[in-house]
């Protein structure tokens, strides 16, 4: 089990390295951090004075760890558009994408898990054949139509919930939180409902897909042999045997859920991660574009780890690796 | 050994008929099929894959897996009907009343849980025992099934163990609620040769221990030979040969039975060579008018092209042959094929 | 390519495929849609009632009106109204339409070529070459394939200007969505390849000299058609998307040459003073069109592969 973790953990370095490698690149290459720090009227030689304080004539595998090593404490250096420290602006971001992200995976996955778990089980059942014809609209909306669609008719039809921004927000210091003002939790909803829905069809075909697979099984058939209840074998059995590739899939779509909130920011105005992305690619800023990648590499590496984890706790086969071989007969 | 003739059966199959609807019509795989079971007997039923064995087993516990479905006869346990019954009465028959074995000891195990849960949870399905009793019987039940150092494997998971011990654990499964017949579908087909014996042997002593009843289903004339007190051989759906298991292996009276003994080298009996069959049994598409097995008979006439022939007295066994009727089975057809 | 093409269709006729069509009244439906959409689409220079993106034939005065249904004269010359420069919106739609479709098209094109060779490279040569290739794919597949579009257009837009980047935009979202589709076709068409190169006609090809390339061409391609086919169709309602989404964040095609996304963002600015129609007449034929293609790709699936749901 340790080796298996240490594998793992060795697998996301290499992930995070070449992440790492791919936006020293864009910072570097891509973008002149000279261009963007002085003026049109900066002479050669000066510009060549500030290369090389900056250390930009070093070798390029030296550059690389000293970008890495400020990468590691947040210092991305100034964003070309707003000449902010990228690292600032991406932490004041973060709390507002956090919350919504959250909302929008917990609300794919208690409403998309229970619908897959029931389409599984009746198939033939009209509501299950309901729920699949829903999904497949679902699946076949974009994300950012259905976030118009959902303004048109809760904002701008029937005035009942805000249409953009994150309404009122509290301070910690050192986070900003929706979930302390009604204000702020009426922005949330239906922000959370557009980017959760993709991932609530695409879970609950996964569950209903998976639960029917496991019910094809001999266990599933030996435990109907053995004349085990219905709810045992639906929930003790079958439930638990879609878990790991549920757990798999979940951990995925949580990265994608960031990934996808550059797109429901943009739709409802919100002040996160995700739109401050969309303005750096509109204006080729290339520092907050590097930060970016960073940031969603290691956010996307730590879910693939603890997806890892949670497997050992599902499946003993796992946690048996390597102690307990089978004994003889 | 001998079958218990006088008392009343614990199993009847009356006039059993399984379909298959399908794109191209309705299939009938299990065609009109009788046999009873006494308490205690072991009936091997025997046939090459596709005959319909399983799907019997299948029907008999209730567990078709649908399209299939019961399309006519009855099943009768203990007296009592329960081919109709619905789902929920069925659940309480299976497992207390009827115990099942499957061919793959390696997937009959929900690999998530410890082998101690699985026999508890079945064991308390049908028992009015609490945890703590509900443990020590299913720590008797793997001793019984002979797992060694069963204190300490109950706590392991099906992955720890040997297909041949996995095999132990589906038993003592079967057993959990001591019930009166077993329905045990090719139960040694996915094990090693030498693993094989072993769990004959087991499954053997512990029907006799508990006057449990056994409807063995295999391919394997061997295992039936050694075990069953009775065997029924099937064809194409149909029973085509029943009777007492040294009877039928000594004198089959259904060409069918004697192709398939002459099949098999390890039965004791004196070939001078092994015979083969010609041909493979008819798809349930394409069952030929008449005896399903004329197309492949030594020995068939005028009448096996046209009329199906039922079971009827042959010696000390039943079969489903022309042969054996006072009509005889008509003029030869083909001489090549006698012949040969 | 199209030798092969026609063989697999050939011996898709014989198959069950044609049943399958027949019997799923949704995806003769899905078909009729997609063919609906599709002509009206390239039709539309012709069968446009108005040409939305010529100045000359614009005026302010018909801005903002109302579907034809809705509106109080009932004016039909705008049968799904006008937006706020007096546009057409059934003709923008028409002609944004077209470019959904080729960027679209295009995109899985790019992708099917780049996944199909570097699956092929991947899987004859393997060592080293192999191991970087699916390496990279192992770590693009970790992202999304929105993000990895994002990403490269914004790359692009950092080493030219952004006049024109406009220009070219057509180009740089083709490469951009090729570019983050690829992964799912190389993994096919390597694992593929690493069955069959070991396989004895394989073997016997390169013994009597026939070079790589053409073997592998000549005999491993004719076994991945189907699934390179599938994931094809299922990425053609994927790749539509991401080009909509794109252009809908406004940085995709510009407003000079719009596609559905880019129709759907010039609507939605006026959304809230309940113009609605702009936005949603647009949003419904995307929706209509990417559901018509899933679905028969959903159904191709299943008819090529019968033991998958």
């Amino acid at each position: 089990m340790l080796a298996f973790i240490l594998r793992r953990l060795l697998q996301s370095i290499a992930v995070l390295l070449t992440v790492g490698l791919v936006a020293f690149a864009l910072f570097r290459y891509v973008g002149d951090p000279i261009n963007a720090m002085v003026g049109q009227d900066t002479s050669m030689e000066e510009r060549e004075t500030l290369r090389e304080k900056l250390g930009l004539n070093d070798p390029a595998p030296i550059q690389f760890l000293v970008f890495i090593g400020n990468a590691a404490r947040g210092k991305f250096g100034l964003s070309y558009r707003t000449s902010e420290p990228v690292g600032r602006m991406i932490l004041e971001r973060v709390p507002a994408t956090l919350e919504l992200s959250i909302c929008a995976a917990l609300f794919a996955l208690l409403v998309g898990v229970p619908m897959g778990v029931y389409t599984g089980l009746y198939p033939r059942h009209w509501l299950s054949q309901l729920f699949q014809a829903v999904s497949l609209i679902g699946i076949s909306l974009p994300t950012f139509l259905i976030g118009i669609l959902l303004i048109l008719i809760f904002a701008v039809w029937l005035r009942l919930l805000p249409s953009f921004g994150r309404g009122e927000t509290v301070d910690l210091g050192w986070w900003t939180t929706n979930f302390l003002t009604w204000k702020g939790i009426q922005a949330l909803i239906l922000p959370s409902i557009t980017l959760g829905l993709f991932q609530l069809t695409l879970l609950m075909r996964l569950v209903r897909s998976e639960m029917l697979e496991v019910m094809r099984t001999d266990y599933i058939k030996f435990a109907r042999a053995r004349g085990l209840t219905n709810r045992a074998i639906n929930f003790g059995h079958a439930l638990k045997n879609t878990l790991v590739p549920v757990i798999t899939v979940a951990g995925l779509q949580l990265g994608a859920i960031i990934a996808f909130a550059i797109v429901t920011e943009t739709v409802f105005a919100w002040p996160g991660v995700g739109q401050l992305f969309i303005q750096s690619v509109q204006f080729a800023d290339i520092p907050v574009m590097a930060a970016y990648l960073l940031l969603i590499g290691l956010l996307f590496v730590l879910i693939n780890l603890t997806v890892d984890l949670l497997y050992f706790a599902v499946d003993p086969r796992l946690r048996g690796q390597g102690m307990a071989r089978p004994a003889g007969h | 050994m001998a079958a218990p003739s006088n008392n009343p059966p614990l199993l009847e199959v009356k006039n059993l008929r399984v379909e298959f609807p399908t794109r191209r019509g309705t299939l009938l795989a299990v065609d009109d099929v009788s046999f009873d079971i006494a308490p205690g007997e072991v009936l091997g039923v025997v046939g090459e894959s596709g005959a319909g064995k399983s799907l019997t087993g299948n029907a008999i516990i209730g567990l078709l897996e649908p399209p299939g479905r019961i399309a006519g006869g009855e099943v009768r346990l203990e007296g009592r009907r329960i081919d109709d019954l619905p789902y929920e009465e069925m659940r309480k028959v299976r497992g207390a009343k009827i115990g099942a074995i499957f061919q793959d000891p390696l997937t009959s195990l929900n690999p998530l849980y410890s082998v101690g849960r699985q026999l508890v949870e079945t064991i308390q399905t049908h028992l009015p025992l609490s945890a703590g009793q509900a443990r020590t019987r299913a720590l008797d039940l793997l001793k019984e099934v002979g797992i060694p150092a069963a204190e300490s494997r109950i706590d392991h998971y099906p992955h720890q163990f040997s297909g041949g011990m996995r095999q132990r654990v589906v038993i003592a499964l079967a057993l959990c609620a001591d019930p009166r017949l077993i329905v045990a579908d090719e139960p040694t087909t996915a094990l090693d040769v030498s693993i094989q014996a072993q769990i004959i042997a087991l499954l053997k002593r512990l029907c006799r221990e508990h006057k449990t009843a056994v409807m063995l289903v295999t391919h394997d004339m061997g295992v039936i030979a050694e075990t069953a007190d009775r065997v029924a051989v099937m064809y194409a759906g149909r029973i085509v040969e029943i009777g007492p298991v040294r009877d039928v292996v000594k004198h089959a009276k259904h060409p069918y039975t004697k192709g398939l003994m002459g099949s098999i080298p390890s039965l004791g009996i004196r070939h001078d060579r092994l015979t083969q069959i010609d041909g493979a049994m008819p798809r349930l598409t394409e069952i030929p008018p008449g005896c399903a097995f004329n197309p492949r008979c030594t020995e068939r006439g005028r009448r096996c092209l046209g009329e199906r022939p039922d079971l009827m007295a042959a010696g000390a066994t039943r079969a489903a042959c022309w042969l054996h009727e006072r009509g005889g089975v008509g003029t030869a057809v083909t001489k090549e094929l006698a012949d040969a | 390519m199209a030798v092969v093409v026609a063989d697999w269709l050939k011996r898709a006729a014989d198959s069950d495929i044609w049943w399958s069509f027949k019997s799923s009244p949704l995806t003769i439906a899905a078909t009729a849609v997609t063919l609906l959409i599709v002509a009206l689409a390239f039709l539309s220079p012709v069968l446009a009632p108005h040409t939305p993106f010529d100045p000359a034939t614009l005026s302010l005065s018909d801005g903002l009106r109302p579907p034809a249904l809705l509106s109080a004269d009932g004016d039909w010359t705008y049968p799904l109204g006008t937006d706020e420069q007096g546009r057409d919106v059934l003709s923008s739609i028409m002609y944004g339409t077209r470019l959904s479709l080729v960027v679209g098209l295009a995109s899985v094109v790019v992708a099917m070529l780049l996944g199909i060779t570097l699956g092929l490279v991947s899987g004859y040569f393997g060592g080293t070459i192999d191991a970087v290739i699916m390496r990279i794919a192992d770590v693009q597949l970790t992202f999304p394939a929105i993000l990895v579009a994002l990403l490269i257009d914004g790359i692009v837009r950092s080493v030219i200007s952004v006049k024109r980047h406009d220009e070219i935009a057509l180009f740089v979202i083709v490469g951009a969505i090729g570019l983050s589709f690829w992964v799912q076709y190389a993994r096919t068409v390597r694992g593929s390849v690493m069955v069959e190169k070991n396989k004895e006609y394989v073997q016997a090809a390169r013994v009597i000299g026939l070079s790589p390339p053409l073997i592998m061409v000549r005999h491993v391609l004719p076994n991945v058609t189907g699934p390179v086919l599938v994931i094809a169709t299922i990425n053609l309602g994927l790749a539509i998307i991401t080009e909509a989404t794109l252009s809908f964040l406004g940085v995709g095609l510009p407003p000079t040459e719009p596609s559905l996304g880019t129709l759907i963002r010039l609507g939605n600015e006026v959304l809230q003073s309940g113009d609605w129609w702009i936005t949603v007449f647009p949003g419904v034929t995307l929706a209509a069109l990417v559901l018509a293609v899933n679905l028969l790709g959903d159904w191709l699936r299943d008819a090529l592969n019968p033991k998958l749901r």
